[in-house]
Order: structure tokens, then C-alpha cells, then sequence
């Protein structure tokens, strides 16, 4: 379910309404500071049984930061096997690209 | 032929099959899993952005990641498989014995079982359902298919692209193909307000500087080999287009993103009840159709909106395959008809007995904010700061709340200030 918030920004502080949880104002607030996503992608994978692995950032990353995150991902190509949670990228915008999905090493 | 003998024979391996499949197997049931592709996992396998396993695991997991826990959990307990297996029909011959025909890459197989478990999952509604006329030319897919083509093969289905229909699927998309370079130059929705959830208009339009253009309707498809643009108007409170209000958007590329339907074709087949709201089976709180033994969970049932209810429904639907079984019938009950009342345009399942806990799965018609919903007859009453129809209202009712029910139950969505 979903609920309207209101952010009042002045110098000395943030204030939120309209938050029917508690939730609601931590992610407000974060959302006028210093908004943050997941990014994710998938990238070529050789050998496997199938041709991609699906990535996501360990941790959102700064909204600003997300082409940077898809340029970084943008030529991998990895050999199979691959598996879950495998750091692909290292240290981008403050968060990991790791692995989603498993690949096996194809049968033939 | 040889006849291969089973419990319970699974149609359809994504998350709802391999729940229910994996918990057949754990009852002690002799099960077998069939699925049409080569790789098991559905829809999940090509979701890569997060939002699954919140209900489930109370993870923020991606598809991907979802369906990984039911795979490592297959292979634990050594749930049977058989995958590029097209089942071509169901037969009923006997009340314990169903006739399951299979082709497979070892040739046609003949499954004798006591029960079948039908989670073949929904298709999706194509260009032509949607009445947008003109040319036939490349460049023309679904949402699901976009999906597919860009998470599972790695091929950007093109660069400019217009979205009709502003549901999960086509935002989801939306985003995907900004991320990956493409141009979304519009996402077109014929209601005056967005079709999937507003966390996702937010996260997958507004974050990539998408144009959301509510009322309006695409009218035709241009181009000769490839699409080459979309003529699009906007529409009156009936939902037609205006005249005069006709514009162009070029673009290479048109994803339908207009719904799922329950994929039903066997079952139909089979004489099974249909519930024209849901596009499903008609079901009772074990999730049997009409047709004793056969049990139908998952986006073949009705149109989830979360992966979660639908591992629920394949568990449940196992669990009434074994009661089936031990029983040689689901006993005979009162079985209460979950009636529709104000503003609830579907809701699953369709018949309760009052001796079990059931979750009942609902949608409203229209849009409503600050409402009861109701269930007038056994005095349950929920608050609802908001309802909307693309997102399922759960109600997990316990058998004490519904054995005060005599002949039915009803659900209805009320106004708050109305009187009840």
C-alpha cells in the first residue's frame, strides 16, 4: 500500500508528514537529501547454460551514479560456471555489482 | 505404451509448479514436474529487479535470487522433473486416474495420476486485443517478451521505444530499457490513472524522465519492415478516442504491456468451471476446479500481483492433493460461495467450508481511498487507506471468523461514514 509524504526542507532541519509508518520518514528524508536506487543489468556469460547473469548493486547507490554503474558493466563477459553473489565489480559508487542468478558450465 | 503411475503430476514449472511440486514431494507424495521450456523458474528467472520474497522469506529479494531458493530446495529433496516436456492433453478417466499425454525429447509418455496441480501460468494480451490497427511490421513485442529477450539473451529489442499500458510489466520495462541506453519516448495508458504500483511509476517513469500520458489510446502502427512510428489520441470519460486530438511519436519499437490472462486452454478442454472475472478456474479453499483432483495454483488460477502468493497457492494446492488422495476425495461439505459485493470485481477462492483458515485474494473495480473492506456476514472489517485495482487485497481468515458464516460470505468495499 502506498501513502503521500510531505518533506518541509529549511536550514536547521527536515521535517515529514503524511507517513503512515514509521519507515515513511526515514526513506523521505532520503529521498531529499541524497536519493539512492538499485541498479541492475545482466552481462554475457560464455559456456553456460544460459547466455546471461543478472547483476544488481549490492547496496542503492546514489541516483547520479547510475549511468556510471551500467558504463562500468557495459563490456563484461564472464565464463560459466557462475555463482550466486559472485562480486563482479568491485567498489563503484560505494556498493558491489554482484550475481543474482546461477549459471551452470554447459553439457556439451 | 507404458503408463507411468504418479500421485501427482505438476503442469507448468515457475514458482507456483515447483512450490507445489516441491511440497507434494515433502507430503510423501509420488510426484513428477513437467515444463514446456528447456529451463525451469518462469517469470522470476527474468526479473532482475528486486521486490520478491518480501511476504515469504521477509527478504527483499530479486526474481532471480527468488526462485534460486526454490531451486536449491528442489534439489535438497530430489523433486522429479522433466523439463522441454509439451503436455498436449489432459484426459479424465476415472475419479482417481488422470491421463496426463506428454511429449518429451524421449518421445510421448502417458502419466497415469491421481491428481493434477495445473500452474501453466498466464499469456499475455497481444497488439490485436487490443484493437490498435495499421501495419504488421517487426518491432512489435510484449512486455514479457521484451523481458526475455533483454534479461535472459542479452538482445536490446530496440531504441526508440513507446509503451502501450502503464501496468507492473510495461514499467518495469520502462526502466530496463532506459538502463540499458535505449529511448522510452512514451508510456501510454487509456485510464486516467497508472495501471501498476505507484512505487514503480516513481522508481521506473519519473526517475528516467519518462512521459506517462494517462487517457490515451494507440490508434495504429506505422511502418513497412520495421515499426516507424505510433499514432496515438487522447480519450474522453468513455474511454474513446477524441477527435482532432490524433499525434505522432516516432519510434522503432512498440511494447505491449496490457495484462496477463490465465493461461486455460487444457483445462477448458477438460470442462472445468470458468469464473469470467478472475479468466481462471472456479476453485474451493483447497484450490480444486470443478473437476475432482485437479488443482490449479498460481497466474493459472487468477492474475497475481506478487510471486509470493503464488508459492502460497502452489503449497496449498499440494496440500489439497493429499488430502485428496487420503480421502480418495476432498470430503463432501457446505461449501459457502464467496460472493462479490460493492466494488470487488474478482476474488479467489470461490467456495470456503468454514473448517479451514483461508487467505482470500480479492481486486476492486475502481480506485477508492479511505474505505472498510468488509465481510459483512461474519462481522470481519478491515481499514483501507486506499484500494486500487492493481493492487490484490489479502485476507487471511481464520476458521473460527468463518464458521460464523451460514450460506455465503460477501465481501464489499465500503466508504468510510457509510452506514453498514
Amino acid at each position: 500500500m502506498s501513502c503521500t509524504l510531505k518533506v518541509h526542507i529549511s536550514d536547521t532541519n527536515i521535517e515529514v508528514t503524511g507517513n503512515q509508518c514509521i519507515k515513511g520518514v526515514e526513506y523521505a528524508k532520503q529521498e531529499a537529501l541524497n536519493p539512492v536506487r538499485h541498479v541492475m543489468t545482466v552481462v554475457k556469460v560464455r559456456g553456460g547454460d544460459l547466455p546471461t547473469v543478472s547483476l544488481i548493486t549490492s547496496k542503492p547507490v546514489p541516483k547520479n551514479c547510475i549511468e556510471k554503474v551500467m558504463e562500468a558493466t557495459a563490456n563484461i563477459e564472464l565464463e560459466a560456471p557462475v555463482e550466486l553473489d559472485q562480486v563482479v565489480v568491485r567498489d563503484i559508487c560505494g556498493a558491489n555489482l554482484i550475481t543474482t542468478r546461477k549459471v551452470h558450465k554447459a553439457l556439451h | 505404451m507404458i503408463e507411468e503411475k504418479y500421485d501427482a503430476v505438476v503442469i507448468g514449472g515457475g514458482p507456483a509448479g515447483i512450490a507445489a511440486a516441491i511440497k507434494a514431494t515433502e507430503l510423501g507424495l509420488k510426484t513428477v514436474l513437467l515444463e514446456n521450456r528447456d529451463i525451469l523458474g518462469g517469470i522470476p528467472l527474468q526479473c532482475v529487479h528486486p521486490g520478491f520474497g518480501l511476504h515469504y522469506f521477509k527478504e527483499d529479494l530479486t526474481g532471480t535470487q527468488f526462485i534460486h531458493r526454490f531451486f536449491d530446495r528442489m534439489e535438497k529433496i530430489g523433486v522429479e522433473y522433466i523439463t522441454s516436456a509439451h503436455v498436449y492433453s489432459i484426459e479424465y478417466r476415472d475419479y482417481m486416474e488422470k491421463i496426463v499425454n506428454v511429449i518429451t525429447r524421449k518421445g510421448v509418455l502417458r502419466l497415469c495420476s491421481k491428481t493434477i496441480i495445473y500452474t501453466v501460468g498466464a499469456r499475455e494480451r497481444t497488439i490485436f486485443e487490443i484493437g490498435v490497427v495499421g501495419d504488421r511490421p517487426d518491432g512489435i513485442y510484449t512486455a514479457g517478451e521484451a523481458q526475455t529477450m533483454m534479461d535472459i539473451y542479452g538482445v536490446l529489442p530496440g531504441k526508440d521505444i513507446v509503451i502501450i499500458g502503464s501496468g507492473d510489466v510495461g514499467l518495469i520495462m520502462a526502466r530496463r530499457f532506459a538502463l540499458e541506453g535505449a529511448r522510452v519516448k512514451a508510456v501510454i495508458e487509456i485510464m486516467p490513472y497508472p495501471g501498476g504500483l505507484m512505487r514503480n511509476v516513481v522508481q521506473c517513469l519519473i526517475d528516467y524522465n519518462i512521459p506517462l500520458l494517462l487517457s490515451h489510446i494507440a490508434l495504429r502502427v506505422v511502418g513497412k519492415k520495421r515499426v516507424e512510428k505510433v499514432v496515438v489520441a487522447r480519450v474522453d470519460e468513455n474511454l474513446r478516442p477524441i477527435p482532432g486530438t490524433e499525434f505522432e511519436i516516432e519510434c522503432d519499437t512498440i511494447v505491449i504491456a496490457a495484462g496477463l490472462r490465465p493461461y486455460v486452454d487444457l483445462l477448458e478442454k477438460l470442462g472445468v468451471a470458468m469464473d469470467p472475472a478472475t479468466g481462471g478456474p472456479i476453485v474451493n479453499e483447497l484450490l480444486e476446479t470443478s473437476m475432482p483432483g485437479v488443482f490449479a495454483a498460481g497466474n493459472a488460477l487468477v492474475i497475481n500481483d506478487l510471486a509470493d502468493y503464488v508459492v502460497e497457492q502452489g503449497e496449498k494446492a499440494a496440500e489439497g492433493a493429499k488430502i485428496f488422495i487420503e480421502n480418495r476425495g476432498i470430503p463432501t461439505e457446505e461449501w459457502k460461495p464467496v460472493k462479490k459485493g460493492r466494488n470487488i470485481r474478482l476474488a479467489v477462492p470461490h467456495y470456503v467450508s468454514g473448517k479451514r483458515d483461508v487467505t482470500i485474494l480479492a481486486r476492486v473495480a475502481k480506485p477508492e481511498q479511505r474505505v472498510f473492506v468488509e465481510l459483512p456476514e461474519v462481522g470481519y472489517k478491515v481499514f483501507h487507506m486506499a484500494v486500487r485495482p492493481a493492487e490484490m487485497i489479502r485476507l487471511d481468515l481464520s476458521k473460527d471468523i468463518l464458521s460464523k458464516a451460514e450460506k455465503s460470505i460477501t465481501i464489499e468495499v465500503k466508504p468510510i461514514g457509510q452506514r453498514t
